[in-house]
């Protein structure tokens, strides 16, 4: 048994967090997703690291990188979907009947599919029409509403159940590290930021809202390694499981840190110009994927009785 | 990341597993819960069939009679006795889980040779005496006095939450032996024998009834100076030093008895509000379970527990009062009888977030030594802070 990263595995990680300090800076992220940022991700070998032979836990902890940085853009639907369709690829769950679809990237993508029950579909981009938010929830997530998806054709090769788990384990390891970035952001304001001639971050009221986050973060960091570790060697244990909860608590992690690092951030938190909303806003949005909050604590408890 | 036992591991669980089915079955029942002479009988017997099965003081160094088995080894131990409901370390628990290991580590032969063995094969029973009534959260702020008289140190003061504080042979004391330096450099550690003149022992009631607690009041006890642990003024390092013997197992028994309340409590959660609390809390026992296995291979690893282990604390006892707070709802009117195993863990839970470091100090401590952030500032002491 051994829980700690190997060699490779740390230096997967710090590849990817070097390259997203070096070229996804706020400025950067701020501009959106774009085939230039696809293009760039695809040449770091992000997309095909299941395909080149690396782990479900080795491609979460470069997606915990790629939340760490908030990259915008279908990044998961990337590694799904690699060497299955061609071109920018952008995806979802097919929701209830009468319910519109919400897609994400539409413009940007080339193929959108589909989880459909027991199967993964395929549509292409240019056959979905809808209406473009003029005011989407993650400025840096543009949403098509869509109110007649069409069909799509079975996308021969893809496993619905490997999407679903694997893109819950993917989703919930970016959560946990855009919820690391967000205790870090808050920290480093709080030791700034100066009010009754002290630091804030001195105050209890401030450092205890601030420890509960490093506590969601970690705890939610370890729920994921495991899950991504069953999901590579599920003869350690229960995959649905471990992945529900998972992403139950990384979920919850993203979003209460993110609304932390605002209430820290004080007024400057109530900004544009602090990054502390477009954490909280993705965190929003990832929480809508691959299994909300909600549903993966409902299927927590039915597994037990 | 590998989460696979290996072949060892899952032998020695197996080889224990056998042991603990032949074992348990020859065990007296067990005493009622305040029958101190009872249980002191029947937890020294268990730590005397550890002791002779080779499982005594697994972590401990062999050449003190232990083990000195694996992390791994530990929290398998741990998981199987718990999840075979096997005898909890009980009144041994100061003994062997801190005053055993604060002796190998700072000990004199002399006083290594007259306590660890007895501690190890049951036969000497510890108490705690650090806490005091105006020192808690605040420990180092402790006023209990020795003073150097002769061959002895004169020991006057009151402790209180010694723990097993009425069948303990020998106690853990810390006490001031200088008080004109910071509070932390003027405190020292001794192995106190609880049969010398001048101590009384008080029993405590808890909010359960119980008596596992005691004050000591401690009245101009005489002390030989052999009983010194370390050096004098040293005793604040010399306690802090049982710490680096936790390899992340701090918490197993406790948790693998919470996964199974959570899991035998979920037919009994109907409510759909509390169902989805339920999953909630099997989330969060499962990931610290996770943590677990992290902090054990990482002990292994590099000798700490590191951030996970600092954490731990923190996230489990809050994690466990989450389940004891809905299992008190979806009991209803079943929760108006204490006999309800979930009742009473209900009310014993609630000692978890303030014992041995409070929830609220926890945070502090994270907040500083894992963030980094400035300590808060010092009330002004003397006349003008006093008025304020």
């Amino acid at each position: 048994m051994n829980f700690d990263l190997t060699d490779d595995q740390e230096a997967l990680r710090d590849g990817i967090r070097a390259l997203c300090q070096g070229r996804f800076t706020s400025d950067r992220v701020r501009a959106g997703f774009d085939r230039a940022v696809w293009d760039e991700l695809a040449g770091t070998g992000v997309f095909s690291l299941l395909a080149d032979g690396f782990s479900w836990a080795d491609a979460s902890l470069a997606f915990e990188e790629l939340g760490r940085a908030v990259v915008p853009g279908p990044l998961v639907w990337g590694v799904l979907a690699h060497g299955l369709v061609d071109g920018v690829p952008t995806g979802l769950a097919r929701p209830a009947a009468g319910t519109p679809a919400m897609v994400e990237h539409l413009a940007a993508a080339d193929v959108v599919v589909v989880l459909d029950g027991d199967a993964v579909r395929q549509v292409p981009a240019a056959a979905v029409s809808g209406a473009l938010l003029d005011w989407p929830l993650d400025p840096l997530t543009p949403i098509t509403r869509v109110d007649a998806l069409p069909e799509g054709d079975v996308l021969a090769g893809a496993d619905a159940t490997r999407w679903r788990r694997g893109g819950a384990v993917l989703t919930a390891a970016f959560q946990v590290g855009m919820a690391h970035a967000c205790v870090e952001q808050a920290t480093e304001y709080s030791l700034g930021r100066k009010q009754f001639d002290r630091p804030i971050g001195s105050f209890q009221a401030i450092k205890h809202l601030l420890a509960d986050a490093i506590v969601r973060a970690e705890v939610a960091r370890t729920a994921v390694h495991a899950a991504a570790v069953t999901l590579d060697d599920p003869e350690v244990g229960d995959v649905d499981r471990a992945i529900a909860g998972a992403k139950l608590l990384a979920g919850e992690a993203a979003l209460k840190n993110a609304k932390t690092s605002v209430q820290v951030h004080g007024g400057m938190g109530f900004t544009w110009e602090v990054d502390a909303h477009l954490y909280l806003k993705r965190a929003w949005l990832t929480n809508t994927t691959f299994g909300t909050p909600d549903a993966c604590a409902d299927a927590l408890a039915d597994s037990l009785s | 990341m590998d989460l696979r036992y290996s072949e060892s591991d899952e032998a020695f669980r197996a080889e224990l597993r056998q042991w603990l089915s032949a074992t348990l079955p020859q065990l007296p029942s067990e005493p009622p819960r305040d029958d101190w002479p009872a249980r002191v009988v029947f937890d020294t017997d268990w730590q005397k069939r550890l002791f002779e099965a080779g499982y005594a003081g697994m972590s401990w160094p062999k050449e003190y009679g232990g083990r000195d088995a694996p992390p791994s080894e530990q929290l398998i131990f741990l998981e199987e006795c718990s999840t075979a409901k096997a005898p909890y370390v009980g009144v041994n628990f100061v003994g062997t889980l801190h005053a055993g290991p604060t002796l190998i580590a700072e000990g004199t032969d002399a006083q290594k040779a007259k306590h660890i063995p007895k501690i190890l094969r049951g036969e000497q029973v510890w108490c705690q005496c650090f806490s005091e009534p105006d020192a808690g959260s605040d420990l180092a702020g402790l006023t209990t006095r020795a003073v150097r008289d002769g061959d002895d140190y004169v020991v006057t003061g009151r402790k209180i939450w010694c723990s097993f504080g009425q069948v303990g042979e020998y106690g853990e004391l810390l006490a001031r032996t200088d008080a004109d330096v910071p509070k932390h450099k003027g405190i020292s550690w001794f192995i106190l024998p609880m049969d010398l003149p001048g101590i009384e022992v008080r029993p405590i009631e808890t909010i359960l009834g119980s008596s596992e607690f005691c004050e000591v009041f401690l009245d101009e006890v005489r002390v030989p100076a052999e009983q010194l642990v370390g050096k004098e003024n040293d005793g604040w390092r010399v306690t802090n030093v049982t710490l680096s013997f936790e390899r992340g197992t701090a918490f197993v028994s406790e948790m693998v008895d919470a996964m199974r309340l959570a899991e035998a409590l979920a037919p009994l959660v109907r409510d759909p509000a509390d169902r989805r609390e339920l999953g909630h809390v099997i989330a969060e026992f499962d990931a610290l379970w996770a943590l677990t296995k992290r902090n054990v291979s990482r002990a292994a690893a590099k000798g700490d527990t590191g951030l996970g282990g600092m954490i731990m604390k923190l996230a489990y006892s809050e994690a466990r009062d989450r389940l004891s707070d809905l299992s008190m709802r979806a009991l209803g009117r079943g929760a108006l009888d204490v006999h309800e195993l979930y009742v009473e863990e209900r009310l014993r839970t609630l000692s978890l977030t303030i014992a041995a470091g409070t929830s609220q100090i926890q945070r502090n401590i994270l907040g500083e030594r894992v963030l980094g952030l400035p300590r808060e500032r010092q009330w002004p002491t003397g006349a003008e802070g006093a008025t304020r």
